[in-house]
Parts: C-alpha cells; sequence; structure tokens
C-alpha cells in the first residue's frame, strides 16, 4: 500500500471516501475535467481512460482499488500545444459535434488501436489467432463502447483510420 | 449602435457570394475543437468555483399525489449534510422551449412518476447521493392518474386541422388507394452531456452555469421561477454537451441550484443523473397515425389524410407537431388532417430532435412505399410526380424547393435501380439484401436575434452574442460569416457565445440558430461596413475588404485609427413567413440486410442528399447531416421509451436499456448537399441542418426492410421480433 495514484505522471494521494469513483476523483478533487460523466454506470464511455495501458471506464471502479496505478487521461495523451496523432485527426475530420463523448473517443481510441497491435480479437476478426488489423469493421466493434449521440461515428473512425494507417 | 432590419420581402442580391475574403461555406475546422479534442472546454459542471457544495435531486415514486411530509432530520444527522430543499419555487418539469416563462412549480404536488421533489445538499458528492437516497417521504397518492394515450378521451389541436374537398370519396373512386396506420415509440433526447448547474450569488445577483440551449429564453424563465428582475440574472453555457430539445428550457437542476445556493450561502452544483435525465426532463411523444392516400392510374395523389395521435401531461402546450410537413410536403386536393393530444400522468412530452417531422415523415414516407407499390410505380418517380407546384392547403409559393434536385442527385449517387420492384430478390448467406428511399421535409424556422460585432483597433474582431453552440458549429459559422463581411480569416474572429451578458440571440433549437444568429451578425457587420466606407468615401457595397485591407490598399488598422468600431445588430423575421411556405428538403437512399433467421436488421450503406440554402461550413453542415441520418438509424431499428402500465414511470432510463445507435450501428454514410441560395428564407440565403437529416430517414430504412425481406412493418422500431412476426414464410 502506497496510498497514492499516478496520474499522467504525477503522483496523487488517493481520496479518503472509499465511495469516490475513479471518475469523480479525477474530476473533481484532481480537477481533471476532461474526462466526462456521461451515465456513471459504464454504459456510455465518456469517462474512459487508460489505466496500466488498458482502457477502462472510470465511473466503473472506485478510486481506491487503484493504490499504485498509472493513470492517463485526455488532458495526459496532449494539449492545445502539442496534441497526439489521434486529437489532431479529429480535428481534421470533424469527428465530434458537442464534444463531450470526444475525450472517451480518443482515450478509447489511442488504447484500443495497441490492442490491434497486440492482436487481440474483436467480434468482428475472422479469426481469434493471428494478425489484426484496423479495418473499419474492427474500429467499429471496438468502439463500440463509446457512444456518441450526435452522431459523428462516421467522421470518428475516418480518424482513427488515418492514424491507424499512419502508424501501420 | 444598433441597427435594426426586418425582412418583409426576399432578398437575392446574395451579397455575401460578392464579399472578397472567400472562407464562408469553405470547410475548415471548429475554431473550438482544439479545445473539445483536448478535454480543455469547460462544461457547465466543470467550472472550478471556489467552496462548491454538492446537491442531489430527489425524485417522486408515485405517479400522482402530493407530498405530506419529508422527514428531514433524518439525513441533515448524516455526515457532510447541509440542507434539505423543498422550496414552493423548485420547479417539477423543464419549461417547454421559447416558453419564456417558469414551468410547472411546487414539488409538493406530484402529476408524475419521477418528478422532482427535493433536493439534498451536501458536502461532497458522495454524501449528498447517499442522504439523498435515505430521505423518508409520506405521500397521500391520487390513484386517478390516466396513463394509456389510447384509454383516455383525447383534444383536438384544431390549428392544425384541415379539411379539403372530400378525402372519403376520393378513396372509395381513386385507382390506387392506401390506408394504413402506424405507431411509433417515444424517444429521448440523451444528449452525452447530463444536465447540470452551479448557481452562486452575489448579494442580490445570481449567476449560473448551466447546460441550456436558448439563453434568451432560459434567464425569462429563471428569474420567473425565482420571482427576479432578469437583470440581477446571469447565465453561461459556453459549452453544451449536446442538446436536441432536452435543453431548450430551464431544467429542474438550474432553479434548485439557484435555490440551493441561497439558502446555504455558498456555490451550489446540481448535475442530474443519467435516470433523472430520462425520468425527468422531456420525452417525445408516442405516436398513432391514420395515414390515406389516394392516387389516379398514373399515381398522382387526389388524396392526401394524415391523423395523428400523441400524449402530454395536462396542462402543457406543446403536442409533438405529426403534421408539420404533411401540410405542404405532397399534392392531393382532397385532404383530411387532424391532430389529436391525450393527458396522461407520464413524464412531460416536449421537443426531441426535429418534433414532428422525425415521427411524422417516416410513417408517411413509409406509406407512400406502399403506395407506389399498389401503383407499380418507382419510388423515386412518385415523389417527382407529387411534388406540389405551391402549398397545397395554403396556396402559398415556396420560397424555395429542392426535392426534385435532392431525389435525382441523391438515386444518382447512390446507384439507385429504379423500374419495378419487388422483395426478396437478393440473398447472401442468411441475409435478404435490399434497398429502400423516402423523401426528407423539415419546415424553416426563423427567429429574432441580436449580436454584436467589434472591430477591434488591431483589425481583429470580436462577435458577441448569448447564443449557444451545442455542437451544431455555430462559433465556426460566425467566424467565417464575420471574417466574409469584414475581410479577415476566422482566426482573426473571436466569437463569444453563451453568455447572458452578451446581446440576445435566438438560441439553438428548430434548426434556426444558423439562419437566425448568422443574420444578425450580417447586419452588424454591413453596419461596421457603412462606417468603414463612409470614412473611406465609397458606398458599403463598393467597399471591398481582404485580409485586413481595403482594395484602396488601406488596412482596417489604420482606418481605426486606435479605436474600436463595434455595431450591434437586430434581426428580426418580418412579414416575408406570410407570404411563403418555407422548408428543407432532401431524400435518404438507404440498403440494409435482414437476418432470415433472427430478423435482425443492419444498415449496409445509406445516403442523404439535402437543400436546405446557403451552406456556411461544408463541414459542419455535413457533420449535421451524418447526425440526423444516424438518428434515423435508431428511429428505424432500436430506439424506444417503454412505460411501466402500472404507474406510468419510464423504465427503460438508461443508456443500456434506451438503444441509441452505437459505432457498429452505423455504416460509412453519405452526404450530398444540394446548394442553393432561399432569399425568402433570411437574409443570408440560409436555412437550417440540424434536423433535416433525420426527418423520413426510417422509412428509407424501413422501406428497405420491406424490399430484403417482403416484411412490411407499420411500427417502429423495427425491431427482430417484429420483422421476424411479418415476414412472409
Amino acid at each position: 500500500m502506497t496510498d497514492t495514484i499516478s496520474v499522467n505522471g504525477q503522483q496523487h494521494t488517493l481520496p479518503s471516501d472509499p465511495r469516490t469513483s475513479l471518475l469523480d476523483f479525477l474530476r473533481h478533487d484532481l480537477g481533471l475535467t476532461g474526462t466526462k460523466k456521461g451515465c456513471d454506470h459504464g454504459q456510455c464511455g465518456a469517462c474512459t481512460v487508460i489505466v496500466n495501458g488498458i482502457r477502462i471506464n472510470s465511473c466503473l471502479t472506485l478510486a481506491a482499488m487503484h493504490d499504485g496505478d498509472e493513470v492517463t487521461t485526455i488532458e495526459g495523451l496532449g494539449t492545445p500545444d502539442n496534441p497526439s496523432a489521434l486529437q489532431k485527426a479529429f480535428l481534421e475530420h470533424d469527428g465530434f459535434q458537442c464534444g463531450y463523448c470526444t475525450p472517451g473517443q480518443i482515450c478509447s481510441a489511442t488504447a484500443m488501436l495497441q490492442e490491434i497491435a497486440n492482436n487481440w480479437p474483436s467480434d468482428a476478426s475472422e479469426s481469434l489467432e493471428g494478425e489484426m488489423a484496423a479495418t473499419g469493421e474492427e474500429i467499429r466493434e471496438r468502439m463500440s463502447g463509446n457512444l456518441c449521440r450526435c452522431g459523428a461515428y462516421a467522421n470518428i473512425v475516418a480518424a482513427i483510420s488515418e492514424v491507424a494507417e499512419e502508424s501501420a | 449602435m444598433t441597427v435594426h432590419f426586418k425582412q418583409d420581402t426576399p432578398d437575392d442580391s446574395n451579397r455575401l457570394d460578392g464579399m472578397k475574403q472567400g472562407v464562408l461555406g469553405k470547410s475548415i475546422r471548429r475554431v473550438e475543437g482544439m479545445a473539445k479534442v483536448t478535454g480543455t472546454a469547460p462544461y457547465s459542471a466543470e467550472y472550478p468555483i471556489a467552496d462548491c457544495a454538492e446537491g442531489v435531486l430527489v425524485t417522486s415514486t408515485i405517479t400522482r399525489g402530493k407530498v405530506v411530509s419529508i422527514d428531514k432530520d433524518a439525513v441533515l444527522s448524516m455526515p457532510g449534510v447541509l440542507a434539505v430543499i423543498d422550496d414552493p419555487a423548485m420547479t417539477t418539469r423543464a419549461a417547454q422551449g421559447t416558453a419564456d416563462e417558469a414551468p410547472q412549480q411546487e414539488p409538493g404536488t406530484v402529476c408524475y412518476w419521477g418528478q422532482p421533489i427535493a433536493l439534498v445538499v451536501a458536502e461532497t458528492f458522495e454524501q449528498a447521493r447517499d442522504a439523498a437516497k435515505h430521505l423518508p417521504i409520506n405521500y397521500r397518492e391520487d390513484p386517478s392518474a390516466p396513463l394509456d394515450p389510447q384509454a383516455v378521451e383525447a383534444e383536438e389541436q384544431e390549428d392544425e386541422t384541415v379539411r379539403q374537398g372530400d378525402l372519403d370519396h376520393a378513396m372509395a373512386t381513386a385507382a390506387h388507394s392506401v390506408d394504413v396506420t402506424y405507431t411509433t415509440k417515444g424517444h429521448a433526447s440523451a444528449a452525452m452531456e447530463p444536465h447540470a448547474s452551479i448557481a452562486q450569488w452575489d448579494g442580490d445577483k445570481l449567476t449560473v452555469y448551466a447546460s441550456l440551449q436558448m439563453l434568451n429564453y432560459n434567464i425569462s424563465e429563471l428569474a420567473d421561477a425565482l420571482g427576479m428582475e432578469e437583470e440581477n440574472v446571469r447565465l453561461v453555457s459556453r459549452f453544451v454537451g449536446g442538446g436536441f430539445g432536452s435543453k431548450l428550457g430551464v431544467s429542474e437542476d438550474v432553479v434548485a441550484a439557484a435555490i440551493a445556493s441561497k439558502e446555504v450561502g455558498r456555490p451550489v452544483r446540481v448535475v442530474m443523473s443519467r435516470q433523472q435525465v430520462f425520468q425527468c426532463v422531456m420525452r417525445r411523444s408516442e405516436t398513432t397515425q391514420h395515414l390515406r392516400l389516394a392516387a389516379d392510374e398514373n399515381g398522382k395523389l387526389i388524396g392526401f389524410g394524415h391523423h395523428a395521435l400523441v400524449s402530454n401531461l395536462p396542462g402543457e402546450t406543446f403536442a409533438e407537431p405529426v403534421l408539420q410537413s404533411s401540410h405542404f410536403l405532397y399534392g392531393g386536393e382532397n385532404r383530411d388532417l387532424m391532430l389529436e393530444v391525450a393527458r396522461i400522468h407520464r413524464m412531460t412530452a416536449g421537443s426531441v430532435r426535429a418534433p414532428g417531422e422525425a415521427v411524422g415523415m417516416p410513417a408517411l414516407e413509409g406509406a407512400m412505399d406502399v403506395l407506389a407499390e399498389k401503383a407499380g410505380i418507382d419510388p423515386v418517380e412518385l415523389r417527382l410526380k407529387n411534388i406540389p407546384e405551391e402549398d397545397p392547403e395554403e396556396g402559398l409559393p415556396f420560397s424555395s424547393h429542392k426535392l426534385a434536385e435532392c431525389l435525382r442527385q441523391g438515386a444518382d449517387a447512390f446507384g439507385w435501380d429504379s423500374g419495378p420492384r419487388s422483395p426478396r430478390h437478393t440473398c447472401e448467406g442468411e441475409w435478404w439484401v435490399g434497398t429502400g428511399m423516402a423523401s426528407a421535409a423539415r419546415v424553416h424556422n426563423i427567429a429574432e436575434a441580436k449580436s454584436r460585432v467589434t472591430l477591434k483597433a488591431d483589425g481583429s474582431a470580436v462577435v458577441e452574442t448569448d447564443m449557444t453552440d451545442i455542437g451544431t458549429g455555430t462559433y465556426t459559422i460566425l467566424a467565417q460569416l464575420a471574417g466574409e463581411m469584414l475581410g479577415l480569416e476566422p482566426a482573426q474572429v473571436l466569437v463569444e457565445l453563451g453568455d447572458t451578458k452578451n446581446p440576445r440571440g435566438p438560441g439553438s433549437g428548430g434548426s434556426w440558430g444558423a439562419a437566425s444568429i448568422g443574420s444578425a451578425v450580417y447586419i452588424a457587420c454591413k453596419a461596421v461596413r457603412e462606417e468603414l466606407g463612409q470614412r473611406l468615401g465609397v458606398g458599403e457595397t463598393e467597399l471591398e475588404l481582404k485580409d485586413g485591407k481595403a482594395a484602396s490598399g488601406e488596412s482596417l488598422v489604420s482606418l481605426l485609427d486606435g479605436n474600436d468600431l463595434s455595431r450591434e445588430g437586430h434581426y428580426e423575421p418580418g412579414d416575408i413567413k406570410d407570404d411563403f411556405t418555407a422548408s428543407g428538403f432532401g431524400a435518404f437512399f438507404a440498403q440494409v440486410r435482414v437476418n432470415r433467421f433472427t430478423g435482425e436488421t443492419r444498415v449496409d450503406r445509406m445516403l442523404g442528399a439535402f437543400g436546405f440554402g446557403r451552406v456556411l461550413n461544408h463541414k459542419t453542415a455535413r457533420s449535421q447531416c451524418l447526425g440526423g441520418i444516424t438518428w434515423s438509424i435508431g428511429v428505424a431499428l432500436t430506439e424506444a421509451l417503454e412505460f411501466d402500465p402500472r404507474d406510468g414511470h419510464l423504465v427503460n432510463c438508461d443508456l443500456a436499456e434506451y438503444h441509441v445507435p452505437v459505432h457498429r450501428d452505423v455504416p460509412d454514410l453519405e452526404v450530398v448537399l444540394v446548394e442553393e441560395r432561399d432569399p425568402a428564407a433570411s437574409p443570408i440565403q440560409a436555412k437550417g441542418i440540424g434536423e433535416l437529416g433525420m426527418c423520413g430517414g426510417a422509412a428509407a430504412i424501413a422501406n428497405a426492410i420491406y424490399n430484403a425481406c417482403g416484411a412490411r412493418i407499420f411500427d417502429y422500431p423495427m425491431t427482430p421480433d417484429r420483422v421476424l412476426a411479418a415476414m412472409p414464410d
């Protein structure tokens, strides 16, 4: 037990109230409001962050459960002065409208592309083994936990595909 | 200085086309986009306000009755709890769009299950949530709460009723007739950002950061609820995480936060849970629609009938305007249209994206497909035959009419296989594959709007209004519009929105935002140009501005001579609205596959072609269309509010049980923008595009389901159970 959590490379003390979700800890205690609360029930994906390299819904986990973990939020992926490739691609392809689901989409896509690179299969994969490719259908399946009510899906897939191709 | 302009006559001078900067209409990135993709754009719950307490709403577990008592002491002793508030000024429903006055108050009177009745305030969210769950409430239930819209006597909305000629006779004598009844389920806006407010007081001045679409109306609604003067109220909504109608009117969190903040003497934040957003904001009414179409042997309509039944709470003025485009979309001299409202005690019915056409058009366009089949005419051809030359009821000319072009260009781009059609022509493995199409129509709305445009001494510009950008692209199109008029790149134009300290815009809703506030900005810019022209000794119409310079070579900076130049534009729709019927038009084409064993429908591809006046930014306009088409998929296949028949409560009140389209439901979509100038729509020749993209699209999918597998279904959404039940053996 260290009672600390690393968020975007900075060490923080875990909250004293055990009921505090990781999401509320990030948004309220740390002021990292880039991570969004859309449903608080793991149904919309707006709160997606990357914990130890894996994407999770931060609303579905308590902060106290992340002793010693390394968390990356949208603020840790890039900044207005130095945006990540996905952040730039979302901007270019208009992969958002209201912007509320966007940090979750980008965090999710960041980790999702790594899952494909690691050859993890999905429901859309033809085989459970072998090399996985970031096809449109793979991206759609793997991103289906991130809702966008504005309906920017077509542009989001275009943005992710472009980054996947560049890094392939 | 304010310049007022009221449009009474069409404007086909198209002044914007003569400007020199060349940025309007261009496909530029959103000017606020970097803030959104980096998570640095502040939404309403996210302002860092010191010493802010947290409020959680408590909602009713009865349908109708009175709150007899609330045992506040039971939770006031819990850790961190500061107050339990049940002030009679608290609102119990969201205001309807453009209400301009407080919605229903008195939380002690319960009218629907899930209604807010109290607010618990505590130091932390966890403490407030816990206390809210433990607050004991005693009710006196009123058992007489009708819940089934089919079981009560409905009220006719007389201003919607049209009776021309003799439809019964036309139906009896027509070569081809269709007499069908469609149903649609209720829908939720389900904007991704839950409704949220932070209220703080400075003496008798109130500021609320809130997630709202129409601050110009919301400020009046809030002030009225609190018995305050508007000048003491400020609302801020710089970023709004989607609205789709649910944030048109002031919502319960806003008023509760304001009252609580006053009572505890600290800022208070109130964020609705997702379940509360579903259950106590707005639903789109379910509908039952009776369509009657009578056509001659060539498929030309001689009779048109559309009756609709919708529902709402007693006393609510809003009735889902199902017939809105049915009044003018197709001809037919014998007409019978009627809208009725059943008064029931389900949650409030109100505006959800494209109120009216979102459900009226899918029914009408489904019936048109049945007619095309009966008459043996290609569905595109049937629509083309029935485009009226003037409004068939009012006799008014159309301000512009792009339906024929949209049908033709859409069919071409999609590769529509015209000619006689019959179902089950293609089978791929387990899947029947077919295509369908539908027309799109959405009435053109426009509203009064004000904006201030300031040319700064340094040669940059600022546009100020309380107008909102709810994802629609307002920030960007206003930067483009002002840049075009003043000879600046959009990056040199700062657009300040979502703050009632600025001149009042129209608010975002009814697809009227861009045309209305764009016109106010246009008028203000024209006034700035007039002053600049005077300084240069040229008329405004001769003035050419580009890249911060006049054609004579003089720079804006030198013309301004160290001073700012500011003008306020005030746009008002004039008599022109009485002289024309104005609407956006379009066409949808879809290819679907239907599983022959499970009844599951997948959309393979979909295209929409739309004509809606001047396109202000091709990128953001296309995105609006993509969003609308995506909603069409939801309406067609998955979205349905389900109410408990015993107490009327909304059962599927979250995003796991109310199925909005997800990534894998949405294929590559194609959008064709049929550019035009509508001189009667607005001074900038633009109409709206926020809603047109979902007005009929569900029927293209429904008609494709029939073409694929032979299942003719009259109930939306077309879920697998319904498809299987209707599928021929």
